[in-house]
């Protein structure tokens, strides 16, 4: 059956906003948001739960991967196998993913399916059983993840880099821990976490596809909204970044590579922080507009010294990044680390030109639609809007936001965070 | 499913438009029927650099002036090589669409393939295949598909060999462009939210004055009869035992492609055809995962073909289990291929495979980009009705269907077999 379509030649009103996010909290805490999208008969469900592997003790680092994977690998209803075959009959999708302070799920399957897909979400948030055999077979399936991890270049200058910067502070753990801590975890350990960890309380859920938001709410209501758990636990206090004192660089050597790569960065705003937009905008010019901004430019575009160099700004919860990544020949590691640094000088020093602002800001207004055309855009969005308050009209608003963001400003941010005789360096490679 | 139309303008350029109103967006793709397929040593990845030099300029867009307009614009656009053809595509806002055109049909003749900017680029696309060979599935992978294709130009990876990205010349090229480049060549589909007749007119407008040509012919060695099962093995770092065992299948436009996807759905879940937006269904409980990563033998694997103008490869790749060896895996995998051959699948299975299939069209509808895709890239290997039809004739596979097809590509004398051995663990 075709949705109703949206009449000719839509336009910008047709971004997310008040009139048509539809927003309900449950008396348990949970808050679901649902909107619209019919460009097709499907449905996505993003959203999350106030665990994360901030609760990881250092000796079982893993503990809230291991515990997301496992969810899926049985309930006191479904075996591992009938789980899936639900799923995986009708072409929908579930999977479970564990950040530092949050698990995240998502899923998406035809729009008859999402009845389904919504049940067997809650009974695997709420009535996992961790079943021996399965969770061996999943250690053993995360210990070959973590075989893999330690010749792969690029997820080695990751963590490298994330142990410089975050030094003495959560965020430098790995979320999927290391071999000897995932040997470390038994069944019991991912049954307790869960006791303690999951609950309704700090959950969001976000619907988007060719749905009724208001029935949708009502059937979210139905299946999760009874779930209660009171020795849910608060997280712990995140603590004070302790900021880098001078440059540390690293290196991780992995044999045998014809490619090694590089890490050169420092630690950025907070998403919520007032700043935050100036830096996304900053990061744009430094490392991400058109072909890669300045930082493709002068690695890639005129020395020919990568496939890849750009920049990254994370900013979440907690204390964010901010850092350049490049692929390059083992030979060439200095002469792009150089070349990264003198472009971060440079930026500090001279700023941005006012064209320069006005090219990424048209980018960032532009590109919005596009951001926003599928179901998983739209749930991104709606938790986006939920996780840092930013009001339901955040995307009516953005277009102005963005283009208040004033030279000066991004200038200042720039040289708040990036001071280039403090940086961590990371490479991994042969 | 909104109507499309499909026009051929006079010098030759196939035009297929597709209007979708539901975003204001739209997606352009120019293809050309040119890839690896047409390229012999010394001259081996050649299509790909040509590709990344139209990014490089005309004199009417200078490099960097080409990607700052549609970055500008909010677009987004990328190219893309792969074995039969290569493509550039831009989705745009939709009142910005007329730039993405008006780049297209200027660099369909006007790339400048500067000398400094090839010196440039060359290293970037040797550091690209660095960065490839960094993996141990692209290093079995271009074993394996070399062990395939003696003959036919499928023979080597779409990035070419090293010697070859190092030696060849700017004039090679540029002679490559001018040869494969010209309307004749060349598909264009365009979807998103337009009117079909202004879109049509503009479109003749901005190519309707480029000059036709002749159309190349493609180079045509066709692999004989495989001599019997191929077996290698690669050896590098790491821990981990990876298994590849590559069938030749037939091409997209054989009538058995489809109950080969079936058939593939069943054993390794199914595969996702769309660039953009579709898959995530997972394949836990498809055939191959039960008998081999349940009963501890792989910790993963995945399986699929991918449409192709002559006979390709369909792949079956495993993870090994830590504790297990390739060989043990290689038994097992085959218990459960003989057994496609020996009984007949259910019906329910069959349903199950159309099913799915019919969610992950759903899932690329949801964006337009993935629409527009369809339009050229069906095109480049059969027609748009080959995508307009896929559903129905994947409802039409019947279970002696998959029988069939199992029995026919699925033997180990149609087949190479590949093992990643970590250096430590060879012989063991």
């Amino acid at each position: 059956m075709c949705p109703p379509r949206k009449s000719s030649l839509a336009s910008t009103a047709s971004l997310p906003g008040p009139e048509d996010i539809h927003r309900k909290i449950l008396p348990n805490g949970i808050t679901v948001l649902c909107r619209g999208n019919f460009n097709s008969p499907s449905v996505s469900i993003n959203g999350y739960v106030s665990a994360g592997s901030i609760f990881d003790p250092d000796g079982k680092l893993g503990l809230a991967d291991f515990t997301s994977a496992a969810l899926m690998r049985g309930t006191e209803k479904h075996s591992f196998d009938s789980l899936y075959n639900e799923l995986e009959a009708v072409g929908a999708s579930l999977g479970f993913d564990a950040g530092v302070h949050t698990t995240a799920f998502h899923g998406r399957a035809l729009v008859e399916d999402l009845p389904l897909l919504l049940d067997l979400l809650s009974e695997t948030l709420r009535q996992p059983v961790f079943p021996e055999a399965e969770v061996e077979k999943l250690r053993h399936q995360l210990l070959t993840g973590l075989a893999m991890r330690a010749q792969d270049t690029s997820d080695m200058a990751d963590l490298t880099f994330d142990e410089i910067l975050f030094h003495d502070h959560p965020y430098a753990r790995p979320e999927d821990g290391f071999p000897e801590t995932i040997q470390a975890i038994t069944p019991q350990d991912l049954a307790e976490y869960h006791r303690k960890s999951f609950g309704p309380r700090g959950m969001v859920i976000a619907v988007a596809g060719a749905i009724e938001p208001k029935k949708v709410i009502d059937t979210v209501g139905r299946v999760l909204g009874h779930w209660t758990n009171p020795r849910q636990m608060e997280p712990p206090p995140l603590p004070a970044l302790k900021r880098l004192k001078e440059t540390v660089r690293r290196h991780v050597t992995i044999d045998g590579k014809s490619q090694s790569d590089l890490i050169i960065g420092t630690d950025g705003p907070l998403r919520t922080d007032p700043d935050y937009l100036a830096a996304a905008l900053a990061n744009s010019i430094l490392g991400q507009f058109g072909m890669m901004g300045r930082i493709g430019d002068a690695v890639r575009e005129k020395s020919g010294l990568a496939y890849y160099a750009y920049s990254n700004l994370s900013a979440g919860i907690g204390p964010g990044s901010w850092s350049v990544s490049a692929g390059v020949s083992p030979a060439n590691i200095r002469t792009a680390s150089d070349l990264i640094l003198r472009e971060l000088k440079r930026f500090v020093r001279d700023g941005v030109t006012k064209q320069e602002l006005s090219d990424s800001q048209a980018n960032f207004i532009g590109r919005l639609p596009l951001s926003l055309e599928s179901n998983g855009g739209v749930a991104s969005a709606l938790l986006n809007i939920e996780r840092y308050g930013l009001g339901l009209d955040y995307y009516r608003r953005y277009p102005d936001l963005v283009r208040a963001v004033s030279r000066a400003e991004v200038i200042a941010v720039a040289r708040k965070y990036i001071h280039p005789d403090r940086l961590a360096v990371a490479t991994a490679g042969s | 499913m909104p109507e499309h139309t499909k026009t051929k303008l006079s010098n030759g350029l196939t035009v297929l438009l597709k209007e979708i109103h539901s975003a204001p967006l739209i997606s352009a793709w120019m293809w050309y029927r040119v890839g690896s397929r047409d390229e012999a040593p010394p001259l081996t990845g050649i299509s790909h650099l040509v590709e990344h030099m139209q990014f490089k300029g005309t004199p009417k867009y200078p490099a960097s002036v080409m990607d700052k307009a549609v970055a500008r614009d909010g677009g987004m656009w990328n190219a893309f090589t792969f074995l039969d053809w290569t493509t550039f595509f831009e989705t745009m806002p939709a009142g910005k669409i007329d730039l993405a055109l008006r780049l297209e049909a200027d660099r369909m003749r006007h790339s400048v393939f500067d000398e400094k900017e090839f010196a440039s680029e060359r290293t970037v696309v040797a550091s690209e295949r660095q960065g490839n060979e960094n993996e141990p599935l692209f290093q079995l992978g271009e074993a394996v598909q070399q062990a395939a294709f003696r003959v036919h130009p499928y023979h080597h990876e779409v990035i070419g060999d090293m010697a070859d990205i190092r030696s060849m010349r700017r004039d090679d090229l540029y002679h490559h462009y001018r040869t494969y480049y010209v309307p004749g060549n060349a598909v264009l589909g365009v979807a998103g939210d337009f009117k079909t007749r202004e879109m049509l007119s503009r479109i003749r407008e901005l190519f309707g004055g480029v000059p036709g040509g002749p159309t190349p012919a493609r180079m045509a060695r066709p692999e004989p009869e495989p001599p019997g099962e191929v077996r290698l093995s690669v050896e590098g770092q790491g821990e981990t035992v990876y298994l590849q065992v590559a069938y030749h299948v037939p091409a997209a436009s054989h009538s058995d492609f489809f109950a080969l996807s079936v058939l593939d759905s069943l054993l390794a879940g199914p595969s996702n055809l769309n660039m953009f937006g579709g898959g995530g269904i997972s394949n836990k409980t498809s055939r191959l995962y039960r008998a081999l990563v349940d009963q501890g033998l792989a910790v993963s694997l995945s399986g699929g073909s991918t449409a192709t103008v002559d006979p390709f490869l369909y792949y079956i790749t495993l993870t090994v289990h830590p504790k297990r060896k390739a060989e043990e895996a290689l038994a097992a995998l085959d218990v459960e291929l003989e057994r496609a051959q020996d009984e007949l699948v259910s019906k329910q299975e069959v349903a199950r495979a159309i099913k799915q299939a019919r969610a992950n069209f759903a899932y690329g509808m949801e964006n337009i980009t993935n629409q527009a895709f369809w339009l050229g890239h069906s095109e480049m290997f059969a027609d748009y009705d080959w995508f307009l039809t896929y559903l129905d004739r994947l409802a039409a596979v019947r279970p002696k269907d998959v029988q069939r097809v199992a029995r026919a590509y699925l033997r180990p004398q149609n087949r190479v077999v590949g093992t990643y051995l970590p250096a430590g663990k060879a012989g063991k």
